[in-house]
């Protein structure tokens, strides 16, 4: 069709327009089509990043639920979880032992592959990003379809994993007959320990993994497309909203750093199934090129799970305190520059492996480096709220938790990032409080903000802003509870991964497990806040919160096809045009002279 | 209490950090400090200004917002220079540290380090062996680290050095130990005292900080720092271990020294190897059917050759010793075994060759 | 909101309008792209972002490569003399060709030329599959010599000799032999001729070993030396001869192990014996070929060829998947689509993409051949 048709049709159903209305009376893409078809295989990335959604949060809810139990297994040193053996037995020490090495590294590899990963960029990146660019759909929808079944297939491989590991722990001769299940190799399957183990699925888990690879690199491909050809006319480069800048960053990062970790995987499997000596040393191989191959692959990753949480947190500073994101083009060419530098840092994971000195340095250099963009963003952020405007919303408070939650854990990366403090700090709990705070912290407190700001849109309900403020208060309380005090524990030398330690690690473990038991108690409400607003929420107005990025301008939720009208292309952080009416039709478009009268009081005229 | 005595050590001036007990630690605990308080003011800094501008601009009634710039390239080439120049100083005191512990004294004593999972043997000049690293005060010390099976990774928190242990190449770290551990009072099993009868409780913990499996955070083990003539009176001693106990005593001793204590019990509870409770005079069943008579034979192939007959239910896991363990270490473990089952002979109650053997294994 | 019912809507029907084969509008445009030439555009863009990711992959192998070829650089210059040059070549001249035909056929779906394409890409496809017939000649021997993967690679420490079989396994050499009887004399004679070794030397290899050998595994070492062609024939017959000694002397060697004696250990034990086994076998008449060939590879490194054939099953294997999707696609849009006349100046996505792929595969075995076959 040509640019000169009249205004794009509303969606409808196959029968007829106005067929479909429902109750809410408007035709969107949640009640345009109806029947489990009209979802299974929906081409449309809203619909997708919802049944992502569904399925993330799942995932999440599984890892979650390790979390707490190898938590609980930390109370004391003594074994907790033991089974049928009898207390006080080497029988009973091995089978909790055990079990706490299943959770760990089913906590590890379920929140990384399955949630922390397409989190952002599956669920909120396929709902919200070609919305932003004003275009209809994806540049390949079907691609779309598929990625999400790659997911869902891979997130299958980790189920089976798990029900054999459960179902051999009460019926331990279905060993014989189908493998040993679960997994305790570490998400890390790190060789030659995974490689000759014999107490995991770990061929199983590590092809879960290995198309879940397909699923993140279809993504990022999907997203680089069409935020190359699809951006309407009027939007250049610099006119991208900063989430899509965070996310087309993160999909270079997926399509180049994806594929490596897919033959990395490939490799261990043949290791694993055909006995070829790659990584085995006992074969001729060497176990520390597995770790090269696997951080050259890992480390960007952990830039995938942050990159998208960092453009978040873009979006919403700006929108909440009424003002233009402070330094844009720092803030977009630093995404890109983590981007570029993440490749080049995996060699930090090894300083203590034995690589030699010059590597070390070289490797610490770099990390030092790539912490520069961050701390940029960071100011920018602050910048930002410099006279602004600032709505203290339920999204605007989990960013301020977000920031500090990614403050204290850029920063304690500069301890790991240092030679010859992360000698002492590598694979202690220093780290994981680190990782926690950078992975965990940041980018779930940052996704749930995400969630919150487009909720409206995504689902046209409004939801409850005390208990959702309440939740997130609660969460973050226990997130310090749980993770700062590990600080403490890490730099005493406690080593992690460990599911007994010396008894004068007990009072950290203790703080640690009750903040967790207290953060679960906090996500719990977070997700009842969103089940009983999307029953009984307020309808949402079109644009709540006064952003002026192309999802904004189009109704709550949006139809099919995203726009009733061809939008077109504005600042996307310029707010002069957008004026506060009630919380039922929030904020509604000034009138071009009205909008001259607030520029002219802000004084920044265009 | 917990609680008085964790803020007593955090506020203790070494920030939380172990003990300094290495020549090196001193300097990394002041980059340690250095980083810490620049990351505090840098913290703080954005703390206060965040909730402080949350604070100001504020929405509320009667509050008229003010326009500001959307960018200012001073600025913001200000706070990419700052922090890079901090970053590169913190690169810097890092690297130096590090070159200082990457750079071994030639005149170094060196120690190798044998692992397994998941037990550590700590091999002396002189052919000693223990479970336990015991290091002379003062003197540098490198530790030659090598693994059976996966990977390892030896930390000793209280002098700061970490390296990891990789099977198929040799890696090493070293260390000068500066002071002796304080005398522990807690923590400390009834079993474990018994072992360390010679060598107190004033250690250091030493920890496998590579994830190695089931056992991985049993596999700890104790550092001694000891004035250099004692550590020598030790080693030699060390050295004829053996000698100084019957067999069966020997084997005991083993026990827990070779790390066979990690999955084999001697109770009769279960374990990832079967347990030595009435093994030794008993058929075995072993894996694919048949059974075998637990003789010297069949024991001394099991320490050297632990897949040759399998045990029905457990699986092929054990490293071979073969190397690791002298024949009459393998003696003394059998003559433990015998004291464990109601079958078979008496154990020996001394050594055929009390004045030879043991001295002679050692060489 | 209803005032639109211009023919469009039908494109915004449910979603249907994602599909291909709608024709109204320009055919075959998504509902979410302005012109055909946005999508063209996107497609190739994606195409080409998939490629680097295939290229990434096989980069993960190549850096595999280069490391193990770092560290036993002698056993990798050694190993490869098994693999067969002419073979490897074949192969690449197959691919180059039926790339080229496929280019063309781009070329002539873009002008609309519907039958010239279908004969393009069926010329492309046959390409592909004599690529695939060389390929399974050359798996095939690897496999009856014991050089695959993993411990079905009798150099790797875990291989058991498959002890009653030998006898059986000799046969079917046999029948191998037979079969390709005349590709492997072919590529003997030109392997000789190219280092100027006579065919006697080869006979006389053949002889030697046969001899030491023993009587037990008539032919089979025959095979093993016409199968290596490339290096000077003496080092060839040495290590490819081994294996046939080794699995001999492991006869004896492994009956041990099974007798649940129990006390040696496998591989040094089997080893040792083969090279005593060897040494007997060389002291004796070839001496001074064989002594070169041990400088090449010492006995302990010998053990590592296997993992020369691990990466070499590895990468082409990988390749070989990727030459099997792609004729799998050709294939397809040959039978199914081409000839519905649907490809023409307006619209020749698939095709173009295709052809993408299909260039790629061929660039990743150019890469593949000399490092695999070619350098030392």
């Amino acid at each position: 069709m040509s640019t000169t048709t009249p205004p794009i049709t509303p969606p409808s159903s196959p029968h007829s327009p106005s067929s479909s209305g429902g109750g809410g009376g408007e035709v969107n893409y949640i009640n345009a089509t109806k029947g489990i078809k009209s979802w299974m295989f929906t081409v449309d990335h809203k619909r997708i990043g919802l049944m992502y959604m569904v399925g993330v949060m799942s995932a999440y809810g599984l890892g979650g639920l390790f979390a707490i139990l190898l938590r609980s297994e930390l109370w004391n040193p003594e074994p907790s979880f033991i089974g049928g053996a009898e207390a006080g037995t080497t029988e009973a020490m091995n089978n909790a032992w055990d079990f706490y090495n299943q959770a760990f590294t089913l906590h590890g590899a379920v929140m990384v592959f399955l949630f922390i990963i397409p989190a952002i960029p599956a669920i909120l990146g396929n709902m919200v990003l070609p919305i932003m660019l004003g275009a209809k759909d994806v540049a390949f929808p079907r691609l779309n379809l598929l990625s999400f079944y790659f997911w869902v297939l891979g997130g299958l491989f980790f189920v089976w994993v798990l029900s054999k590991g459960i179902i051999n722990s009460f019926y331990p001769g279905m060993i014989e007959i189908w493998g040993p299940g679960g997994l305790e190799t570490g998400w890390t399957f790190y060789t030659p320990y995974s490689t000759t183990t014999q107490n995991s699925a770990v061929v199983a888990a590590t092809f879960g993994a290995f198309i879940l690879g397909f699923s993140s690199i279809l993504t990022g491909l999907n997203f680089i497309a069409t935020v190359h050809m699809l951006r309407p006319k009027g939007m250049g480069w610099f006119q991208l909203p900063l989430f899509l800048w965070a996310l087309y960053a993160t999909a270079i990062i997926q399509i180049l750093a994806t594929p490596v970790l897919a033959i990395t995987l490939l490799l261990l499997i043949a290791e694993k199934t055909l006995g070829v000596g790659i990584f085995n040393p006992a074969l001729g191989g060497d176990a520390v090129l597995y770790q090269h191959f696997f951080w050259f692959y890992s480390h960007p990753a952990v830039y995938i799970m942050i990159l998208p949480a960092l453009g978040i947190i873009s979006e919403v500073v700006s929108v909440h305190s009424r003002k233009s994101i402070f330094g844009y083009k720092f803030i977009a060419i630093s995404s890109l520059a983590i981007a570029f530098l993440g490749f080049l840092v995996w060699g930090h994971h090894m300083f203590t492996s034995g690589q030699s000195a010059l590597t070390n340095a070289v490797f610490s250099l770099i990390t030092f480096f790539v912490a520069v963009p961050s701390a940029i963003k960071t100011f920018n952020w602050i910048a930002t709220m410099y006279k602004g405007d600032i709505r203290i919303t339920t999204p605007f408070i989990y960013i301020l938790f977000t920031i500090g939650l990614f403050t204290i854990g850029g920063l304690t990366g500069l301890f790991l990032g240092c030679l010859s403090t992360d000698i002492h700090f590598h694979d202690t709990y220093f780290v994981v409080a680190h990782f926690h705070y950078v992975m965990m912290g940041s980018t779930l407190f940052a996704f749930l903000a995400g969630v919150y700001h487009w909720f409206p849109k995504m689902f046209g309900k409004m939801y409850n802003v005390f208990w959702s403020n309440l939740g997130g208060i609660i969460a973050f309380i226990g997130f310090q509870l749980a993770f700062f005090i590990q600080f403490i524990a890490g730099s005493q030398g406690m080593p992690r991964r460990y599911a007994s330690y010396p008894e004068h690690f007990e009072f950290y473990h203790q703080v640690s497990t009750v903040g967790a038991y207290t953060m679960g108690a906090g996500m719990i409400i977070v997700l009842l806040t969103w089940i009983v607003a999307l029953r009984t929420g307020k309808k949402a107005p079109a644009n709540p919160w006064g952003g002026n990025t192309l999802e904004w301008h189009t109704t709550s939720p949006p139809p099919t096809a995203n726009f009733h009208a061809e939008p077109t292309a504005e600042e996307p952080y310029d707010y002069s045009g957008w004026k506060y009416v009630s919380p039922e039709e929030g904020w509604v478009q000034r009138t071009p002279e009205e909008r001259e009268a607030a520029r002219q009081q802000l004084g920044t005229g265009h | 209490m917990h609680v008085l005595s964790t803020l007593a050590q955090i506020g203790s001036g070494n920030l939380g950090m172990p003990p300094q007990a290495s020549t090196y630690a001193a300097d990394i605990d002041w980059t340690y400090a250095f980083t810490f308080w620049s990351c505090t003011v840098a913290f703080v800094i954005i703390m206060v200004a965040m909730i402080w501008f949350i604070w100001k601009y504020r929405h509320r009634p009667g509050y008229v917002q003010q326009g500001a710039p959307a960018h200012s390239t001073s600025l913001e080439l200000f706070w990419s220079i700052i922090p890079t120049i901090i970053f590169l100083v913190i690169f810097y005191y890092g690297f130096t540290g590090f070159v200082d512990m990457a750079t071994v004294p030639d005149y170094a004593y060196e120690i190798r380090v044998k692992s397994r999972k998941w037990s550590w043997d700590f091999v002396y000049p002189n052919g000693a062996v223990s479970s336990h690293l015991v290091v002379p005060k003062d003197t540098p010390v490198r530790l030659v680290l090598s693994s059976d099976d996966v990977i390892h990774s030896l930390f000793i928190p209280a002098f700061r050095t970490k390296k990891d242990v990789v099977p198929g190449r040799f890696n090493w770290t070293w260390f000068q130990a500066i002071a002796n551990a304080p005398i522990r009072t807690e923590g400390v099993s009834a079993d474990d005292k018994l072992l360390d009868k010679e060598l107190g409780l004033d250690y250091f913990d030493l920890y496998c900080t590579e994830y190695c499996g089931t056992n991985h955070s049993m596999m700890r083990a104790r550092v001694y720092v000891r004035e250099p003539s004692v550590f020598q009176e030790w080693v030699t001693k060390q050295a004829d271990i053996l000698g100084t106990m019957p067999p069966a005593e020997g084997g005991k001793y083993l026990y827990t020294a070779k790390g066979c204590k990690q999955c084999h019990t001697v109770d009769g509870g279960a374990g990832n190897g079967p347990t030595w409770k009435d093994m030794f005079g008993y058929k075995q069943p072993l894996v694919g059917g048949g059974s075998v008579l637990a003789d010297e034979n069949y024991i001394r192939e099991s320490i050297l050759n632990p897949g040759a007959k399998l045990h029905e239910g457990y699986s092929n896991i054990m490293s071979s010793m073969q190397g690791n363990i002298t024949e009459d270490e393998i003696t003394a473990i059998i003559e433990y075994m015998k004291t464990l089952s109601d079958k078979g002979p008496k154990p020996m109650e001394a050594w055929p060759d009390a004045a030879e053997t043991p001295a002679a294994a050692v060489e | 909101m209803t005032q639109v019912t211009d023919s469009h809507t039908d494109d915004h029907t449910g979603h249907a309008g994602h599909d291909d084969h709608e024709h109204h509008g320009p055919p075959h445009l998504a509902h979410h792209f302005e012109t055909p030439e946005q999508q063209l555009s996107s497609a190739k863009l994606g195409m080409w972002v998939f490629l680097a990711t295939e290229i990434l992959m096989f980069g993960g192998l190549f850096c595999a490569y280069s490391v193990w070829r770092g560290n036993h650089p002698e056993v990798f210059a050694y190993a490869h003399t098994a693999l067969n040059k002419d073979f490897g070549f074949i192969n690449t001249i197959f691919l180059i060709t039926s790339s080229f035909t496929m280019a063309w056929a781009v070329r002539t779906a873009q002008l609309g030329r519907t039958k010239a394409t279908f004969i393009l890409m069926g010329l492309t496809l046959l390409g592909g599959c004599g690529f695939l017939v060389v390929k399974t000649f050359e798996y095939k021997a690897k496999w009856d010599h014991h050089l695959f993967v993993g411990d079905l690679n009798e150099h790797h420490p875990d291989y058991v000799a498959p002890a009653e079989a030998a006898h059986g396994e000799a046969d079917g050499d046999h029948g191998a032999v037979d079969e390709h009887a005349t590709i492997e004399q072919t590529a003997a004679d030109h392997g000789a001729a190219d280092h100027g070794t006579s065919d006697a030397s080869v006979e006389v290899a053949g002889e030697t070993t046969g001899e030491t050998a023993g009587e037990i595994v008539g032919g089979a070492e025959r095979t093993s030396i016409a199968l290596a062609p490339d290096g000077p024939a003496g080092v060839v017959a040495d290590w490819m001869v081994a294996p046939v000694i080794a699995g001999e002397t492991a006869d004896a060697g492994h009956a041990d192990d099974h007798a649940a004696d129990g006390t040696d250990e496998h591989g040094a034990h089997g080893e040792a014996a083969a090279d005593a086994g060897h040494a007997d076998a060389h002291g004796g008449g070839h001496g001074d070929g064989h002594s070169v060939s041990k400088e090449i590879v010492p006995l302990k490194d010998r053990q590592k060829i296997h993992q020369f054939f691990q990466i070499y099953f590895l990468m082409t294997g990988l390749h070989t998947f990727h030459v099997l999707v792609g004729m799998g696609v050709i294939a397809w849009l040959m039978f199914c689509k081409v000839p519905k006349g649907i490809f023409g100046p307006g619209y020749y996505t698939p095709i173009d993409l295709v052809g993408l792929y299909w260039h790629l595969v061929d660039l990743i075995w150019i890469f593949l051949f000399p490092l695999l076959y070619l350098i030392h």
